[in-house]
């Protein structure tokens, strides 16, 4: 029996996978210690549990267990290496360049910069989604001191051509941070090869806990170093203060292993069904996939259905939790930033759903999901004048509409 | 958001969703709301000329499900209103009925302007000076 409403939101979060909450399980109960205690086995079980961990995230990754700085997640990281490579290379360049569908932890951390005297350049992205290299060359200045470019996006799963932005920031003296939260633990993501110096992910978009992260800095080649933005105890070799979360920490390690070993069964049976699902959907008249379809992550996919509204679709796939490109929470309403800077219109933008695959979904799911969607899209066309408007031939762009 | 009974039963069970013959002289259409704001209302209503009694009432909304909600209940309302009773329907009774929160007063708004647009299409078809639209 299929348990309704069916949970496809999975960029938002992931649930906990079981061997993570079972690995996760003694540091919530006996092995409370904390982790700097160091005069008593009670801390030395936590050290150990967090040391566990941060050898099974440098695996998956490809780093030195020394170089993972744990945080509270990733916009946490973000915020930290952004503001902390900006006061720590102020002397060096004032510069920072980032991309217009960041992560609005990654924007709007670089819009605090700018407000201590920083210079940023938002690169704009093309139709799927991608920054150009070459607009990227020529953003660099002698001042530029980061280039922060996200992984795989959030909104629409596109993956940046990360290892030639790398190169680009590097041979113009910059370090290169990416938020990988999307993408750390669903594709190989191996610092070395990719050319990162700096990177941000979380534990619950992988099936671990909620309020744990990470920032990658890497300790050689450059030697990376950041300014830590909270003052205290001086842990994590001095860029984050704040007793360890020792649990969320061992589930966070736990989540980066059980995703290494399980990977490519995961992304071949969720690539599968995300085409599967989009394959069917985009049958439907007038339908769009948004973003790139070559360069994306493997569990995501992002449709708009042209001619019926965000909000209503919402309500009309009430059996599936999904996203919308719309956020009509206010009487203003707001389409994504994400796919506008995709230079989708406003009304594409409004009637947008993403669907996020997890571990846990099943065929079952997504066949009950493509008849529910392709159901609610038909009724609201059937109800919609734009809709009928379109099939009687009239070009909408050429009415006069009365803005209110 | 959590919607009200009504609205989801408007919204499941849209009354008079459809097209009236607009070539019609005793048709009025109202068009009103924009696709870039997210809402798009037409509301139709054909009238006895002899009564002038509204005797049917059609709508298509693109929106939310408040501004479908909306526009369903304004069909209601309408049939069997004269002109002028139709006329006097306040957005605030919309509001009223389906218990729209305050962010969603807009969909009422939007519904309120659509009768009177509707009206005046039909005034202005025979012969009647338009009536002043209220841009909100």
């Amino acid at each position: 029996m299929l348990k309704l409403p069916i949970y496809l939101d999975n960029n938002a979060t992931t649930p906990l996978d079981p061997r993570v909450l079972e690995a996760m399980m003694p540091y919530l109960t006996d092995v409370f210690g904390n982790a700097a205690s160091r005069n008593h086995p009670f801390g030395w079980a936590a050290e150990e549990g967090v040391d566990y961990a941060r050898e099974q995230i440098a695996k998956l990754i490809n780093c030195d267990p020394k170089e993972i700085i744990f945080t509270s997640g990733a916009t946490e990281s973000d915020n930290l290496g952004i503001k902390g490579v900006f006061e720590m290379y102020s002397q060096k360049g004032n510069h920072v360049i980032t991309a217009t569908t960041e992560h609005k932890a990654v924007l709007d951390t670089c819009k605090h910069i700018e407000k201590l005297g920083g210079k940023v350049t938002y690169l704009p992205v093309d139709e799927k989604g991608l920054i150009s290299l070459a607009e990227l060359e020529a953003a660099m200045t002698p001042e530029t001191i980061l280039v922060t470019i996200m992984y795989g996006n959030n909104e629409t799963g596109t993956i940046q051509p990360i290892r030639e932005i790398a190169k680009i920031a590097h041979a113009h003296g910059a370090l290169f941070m990416t938020d990988a939260t999307q993408a750390v633990g669903k594709i190989p993501v191996d610092v070395i090869a990719d050319g990162i110096d700096l990177m941000a992910f979380s534990g619950h978009k992988i099936y671990g806990p909620k309020g744990v992260g990470a920032l990658y800095v890497r300790r050689k080649n450059p030697r990376v170093k950041v300014t830590a933005q909270m003052d205290g105890g001086g842990h994590e070799r001095g860029m984050r203060s704040g007793t360890l979360n020792v649990p969320g920490i061992v589930g966070l390690g736990k989540a980066c292993e059980v995703a290494r070993l399980d990977m490519e069964a995961d992304t071949a049976r969720l690539s599968a069904m995300r085409d599967r699902l989009e394959k069917e959907l985009t049958t439907l008249e007038e339908s769009y996939v948004n973003g790139s379809v070559e360069h994306r992550l493997p569990h995501v996919t992002n449709i708009s259905f042209k001619y019926v509204e965000g909000e209503g679709l919402m309500m009309g796939v009430k059996d599936l939790a999904v996203s919308s490109g719309s956020a009509c929470t206010s009487a203003s309403l707001e389409p994504s930033y994400v796919l506008k800077a995709l230079g989708l219109s406003d009304d594409l933008a409004h009637s947008s759903l993403r669907f996020g695959l997890s571990r846990f979904t099943t065929d079952e799911q997504i066949d009950y999901a493509i008849g529910h969607v392709k159901e609610a899209v038909t009724k609201l066309r059937e109800m919609s004048p734009l809709w009928e408007m379109f099939k009687e031939g009239v070009d909408l762009s050429k009415i006069e509409w009365a803005e209110h | 958001m959590a919607y009200s009974d009504k609205v989801i039963d408007h919204y499941s069970n849209p009354r008079n969703v459809g097209t009236l013959d607009k070539s019609k002289k005793n048709v009025g259409t109202g068009l009103v709301g924009a696709p870039e704001c997210g809402d798009v209302m037409r509301l139709q209503i054909e009238v006895d000329e002899a009564t002038n009694t509204i005797t049917d009432a059609k709508f298509k909304t693109f929106g939310c499900g408040s501004a479908i909600a909306s526009s369903s209940l304004a069909t209601e309302w309408l049939k069997g209103k004269t002109v002028d009773e139709a006329l006097a329907i306040d957005n605030m009774e919309i509001v009223e009925e389906l218990a729209l929160p305050p962010v969603k007063i807009h969909c009422s708004v939007l519904a309120e302007d659509a009768i009177k647009s509707a009206i005046s299409d039909y005034r202005v078809k025979n012969g009647l000076p338009a009536l002043e639209l209220s841009h909100h």
